[in-house]
């Protein structure tokens, strides 16, 4: 029979074996795996711009060629920290984490937030990062708008764990494709969104299709959470959008 | 240990082959031992996940089987289970940091799956049940059995429910554009929890109609 002192050195050694093994992986992968989640990020800015080829080889590059400028601007509008050396990747707008501003933005502190300046075919796009919660966990994705800051050119969703077949759609071509040629603000320059509609934009008033989106069936919270994180984000841009308009 | 000297069993003697073959079908995990019931609902609303979740969990139920099965000896039985458990749960958080490291869009798409696997009672069961007993080898065969047995059926289940319900298979569209024009539409209900469950009991019946060995006497 194993006595008491046995199972508890036994225990004791192996959570300290278990700790070791999984921190030494951890920290000898962590550099990996850093380089993978800024090329996931490069991959979607640049995709929201709808810029052809994108592959985890070659996103460091392209994104150093299409990129111009990196900015950071405050809460209210002012440009903070504008960024247009070679090293995209080193920009403090870059490292910026949009999840812990956001959060700022709720308490009511000063926050600071990252846009892009893309330039493609002689066009200058602005692509805005966007970070909500979905229906098990985080979403988050990138808009590219014209240089209007009104059209959207393009935009990109991806998530941590939404329903396979259902809220996941939101990552499709169908989905995001009709994101294309909405306007954010209205004719009046009064700020709109897009809003994400259960029962499809054929529900709305004319006026207000150009503002509108369809909802993915079966992925309802999903697609409120795209809805209100359009909403959220770029309404905390707003200063900066309405200053640039 | 005796003296006189055994004679070496063959590494895949007409035994250990029934340890990798009786999985998929008299023993099937899901069929049979109705294990791992709730993975096999969460991610076979499309193949692709299925696929990446059966190769994850062939490869931790091997593992975590020829770890617990090295370890048999020294395991003391009052904290067995929570040793079982540290086994699979570092695993499972191994291979989590190494696709992340290295394959970084196959963990995208796995995303809190992987965590999943620790849940799964299959792993669990066939420590307790076969790995606790038995020497590394044969343990290992069992592993990859009951790994395969598992994913066979969440294949099956996936491949139905991604064609009925969104008309794809793996991501490709395969039911054609005439169709949808004359009126067939997706089934939604299939993406649904509750289809995998009634999917699975269909392959039960058809597993039971063709292998009468599994059906109860009385």
């Amino acid at each position: 029979m194993y006595s008491n002192g046995y199972i508890f050195r036994y225990a004791a050694i192996m959570v300290i074996v278990a700790a070791a093994l999984l921190s030494t992986a951890a920290m000898l992968l962590k550099p990996f795996q850093e380089r993978n989640v800024a090329i996931d990020k490069m991959g979607g800015i640049l995709a929201s711009a709808d810029i052809p080829d994108i592959t985890a080889e070659n996103a460091i590059q392209l994104f150093n060629e299409y990129v111009k400028e990196e900015i950071v601007i405050n809460q209210d509008g002012e440009v903070v920290e504008s960024y247009t050396q070679s090293k995209k990747e080193d920009a403090k707008a870059f490292k910026l984490d949009l999840k812990a501003e956001l959060y700022k933005k709720t308490k009511g502190l000063p926050y600071e937030l990252p846009l892009y300046v893309i330039e493609k075919d002689n066009q200058t796009l602005y692509v805005v990062p966007l970070r909500g919660v979905g229906l098990w966990g985080p979403i988050w994705g990138n808009m590219a708008l014209n240089d209007d800051l009104n059209t959207i050119v393009g935009v990109t969703f991806d998530h941590k764990g939404e329903t396979p077949g259902l809220g996941a759609e939101i990552i499709m071509d169908f989905f995001t494709d009709q994101f294309v040629g909405k306007k954010i603000f209205d004719d009046n320059g009064a700020f709109k969104s897009i809003k994400v509609v259960k029962g499809g934009i054929g529900t709305l008033p004319d006026s207000e299709k150009i503002h509108g989106v369809d909802a993915i069936s079966g992925g309802t919270i999903t697609s409120n959470g795209v809805n209100d994180m359009l909403h959220d984000v770029l309404e905390s841009y707003l200063p900066y959008l309405k200053k640039h308009r | 240990m005796s003296a006189e000297i055994k004679e070496r069993e063959p590494l895949f003697s007409a035994k250990n082959i029934k340890l990798l073959k009786n999985p998929l079908n008299f023993e099937n995990p899901i069929t049979v031992q109705v294990l791992g019931i709730c993975s096999a609902l969460a991610v076979t609303a499309k193949l692709e996940p299925a696929v990446v979740m059966s190769i994850s969990v062939v490869f931790v139920a091997a593992i975590s089987n020829v770890v617990i099965s090295l370890l048999r000896n020294g395991i003391p039985p009052r904290i067995r289970i929570i040793v079982q458990l540290v086994v699979i749960a570092s695993m499972v958080i191994l291979v989590d940091q190494v696709l992340k490291a290295f394959v970084y869009d196959v963990s995208k798409q796995l995303s809190v799956f992987v965590g999943l696997i620790i849940t799964n009672c299959i792993i669990m069961g066939r420590l307790e049940a076969f790995a606790m007993a038995n020497k590394p080898w044969p343990s290992f065969l069992d592993g990859i059995g009951n790994g395969l047995g598992y994913g066979a059926i969440l294949i099956i289940i996936a491949f139905f429910r991604e064609l009925l319900g969104s008309g794809t298979i793996y991501g490709y569209h395969v039911v054609p554009e005439s169709f949808f024009e004359m009126g067939y539409k997706n089934n939604g209900l299939m993406i649904l929890p509750p289809m995998a469950l009634i999917v699975v009991g269909v392959i039960i019946w058809v597993q039971r109609y063709y292998t009468r060995e599994l059906i109860e006497k009385n």
